[in-house]
């Protein structure tokens, strides 16, 4: 009898990270204190000492709190890096499928890293400031990404391009996310946020420190990403916790928050060998970059995009029954293996069961009635629209 | 049986008659548990289980649970079951060759049982068990201490 057995659940029952505390190879953000005084259990996350829940709320708690109110999320963890120089454009669009030219200062948009199979090596979000691009980046893929940048930077540079990849290490980032997000900030602030929209980002002063803050997120609420000088960020945190309608969430919460709001995890929904027409994410590759391409892998991703070819199509699921967990097999109504569940959850809005999934092209039409394989019992499922839960960001 | 004398006294003089029940039910009944944090309850040739309350707190809200069906035939260390958080899956397995007699519905109906009550009204199902020698090998409450001490 092992209840608890498979190895990846095995981590969640070693409580404070205690393992990798001993052995001394995992790194710890800016706010670990602050997160043991609220009494965080933390797991181990690309290398990062994380908190996974809190004392004073479990994941779904927090998952509903961020829903209704809003959570303060440490993603510390997160590469942050500056393109600077007068052709950054030109070089981080040889990186990645967006319109750098197009985007508006103070704009910010989700992006991918490509790979020359078409596949995403990452998705990031890029903010176009007065004098250089902001790149929030995995920080699961945080080493791949730095050694992309600079291997290819230095390619430009002996071409005699004017660009440079900085790594920004004395800014910590949090994510404000929820309704309650604007309020929140602007008690701190002292300026209206109303006007600002979302996909946006700007430095504002917060308790007279300025930061940069990007209206964005990964819960699919209205919320704030705020990089801040790491000496202030765990003041900034605690005075942004002195609102009663604000408390941490950790990543347990993050990821079913995600989910709902349809959103990708790299890694398990995208990786280096889901192209962006397979990940259903072909609107991230700016229309001037569909016709001149440009970007790596571009002669793959672009002749998909033209014939809609690609074998497979991420989807939305909604399963009856049990939960259908990443890896779950999917098939036909006629039982045919078709495809993969990637990323799936019990979804705590909802009180039903929604999966992320790849399957075969052609049964990813919304309404496509398909089976999924839960412990060798047969389930229906159901191709759905994602977000599954309705966007809440913000509007003007 | 000193300590039994004393149990006698304390609860002649302190207890309710349902407290006395309780307590009374502890002599008779034997608690023994697993290494991988389930809890079985001997009693008259039945062992009912569940998972442990170091195991609920790891999991974190349990938010799906199946249970065998009564009159099941089990086998040592065959899935039975299953316990989800929203986070991750933990597969419940008999600790005792035997049928199953009955088996925790209101789990099933009302999941946060577990995280509430998980070594006692958040039982899971139980087991008429046919081998006195699986029961002997589960380990006992010091042991299973000092498991859970040496995981921290």
């Amino acid at each position: 009898m092992a209840a608890i057995r498979a190895a990846r659940t095995l981590q969640l029952l070693r409580p404070a990270g205690a393992q990798l505390m001993s052995t001394g190879v995992s790194q710890r953000t800016a706010l670990y204190e602050l997160h043991k005084l609220h009494g965080a259990k933390f797991g181990p996350f690309a290398g990062w000492d994380m908190p996974l829940v809190y004392a004073d709320q479990g994941a779904l708690d927090s998952h509903l709190h961020t829903r209704q109110h809003a959570s303060i999320f440490d993603v510390s963890h997160m590469l942050q890096t500056r393109i600077v120089g007068k052709d950054r454009h030109r070089f981080l669009e040889h990186l990645v499928v967006a319109d750098l030219k197009e985007l508006p200062v103070g704009g910010a948009t989700l992006s991918l890293f490509t790979n020359v199979s078409g596949g995403i090596e990452d998705d990031t979000i890029i903010t176009q400031q007065n004098d250089s691009l902001y790149v929030v980046s995995n920080a699961g893929c945080a080493d791949k990404d730095l050694a992309h940048l600079l291997s290819h930077v230095k390619i430009f540079q002996d071409a005699g391009a004017d660009v440079d990849v900085l790594k920004i290490d004395d800014h910590s980032l949090i994510a404000l996310q929820g309704p309650s997000s604007q309020k929140a900030l602007e008690q701190l602030a002292a300026v209206s946020l109303s006007q600002m929209p979302f996909m946006t980002g700007k430095f504002i002063d917060i308790k007279g420190v300025p930061c940069h803050v990007a209206r964005s997120g990964y819960t699919g609420e209205d919320g704030f990403e705020l990089s801040i000088p790491t000496s202030e960020v765990a003041s900034i945190t605690q005075a942004l916790l002195e609102n009663k309608e604000v408390k941490l969430a950790g990543l347990g919460a993050r990821d079913s928050l995600r989910l709902e709001a349809g959103l990708c995890l790299y890694g398990s929904d995208i990786d280096s060998t889901t192209t962006p027409m397979e990940a259903n994410l072909v609107w991230t590759v700016g229309k001037r970059r569909r016709a001149e391409g440009g970007f790596i892998g571009a002669d793959v991703i672009l002749a998909q995009i033209a014939n809609k070819s690609g074998i497979r199509r991420r989807v939305g699921l909604v399963i009856e029954g049990a939960p259908a967990r990443a890896h779950t097999k999917i098939l036909s109504a006629e039982g045919d293996e078709i495809g993969e569940v990637t990323s799936g959850v019990p979804a705590p809005s909802l009180g039903k069961n929604i999966a992320m999934a790849y399957v075969r092209k052609g049964f990813n039409k919304q309404g496509t009635k398909l089976k999924v394989k839960v412990r060798n019992r047969i389930q229906d499922a159901t191709v759905v629209k994602m977000p599954f839960v309705p966007a809440g960001y913000h509007k003007i | 049986m000193a300590l039994r004398v004393l149990s006698k006294t304390f609860l002649s003089q302190r207890l309710t008659g349902a407290q006395r029940g309780t307590i009374a039910l502890r002599f008779y009944a034997t608690k023994k548990y697993t290494a991988s944090h389930e809890w079985i309850e001997i009693d008259n040739g039945v062992g009912t289980v569940g998972i442990t309350d170091y195991a609920q707190n790891a999991l974190g809200d349990v938010v799906y649970v199946e249970v065998p069906e009564v009159g099941t035939q089990v086998e040592f260390d065959e899935t039975v079951g299953v316990v989800e958080s929203v986070k991750s899956t933990s597969d419940i397995y008999s600790p005792l060759t035997g049928e199953i007699t009955a088996s925790n519905d209101k789990v099933v109906a009302n999941t946060k049982l577990i995280n509430k009550s998980a070594e006692s009204d958040g039982w899971l199902f139980k087991v008429k068990f046919s081998s006195q020698q699986e029961v002997d090998a589960l380990l006992n409450e010091s042991d299973y201490k000092m498991l859970i001490e040496s995981d921290h």
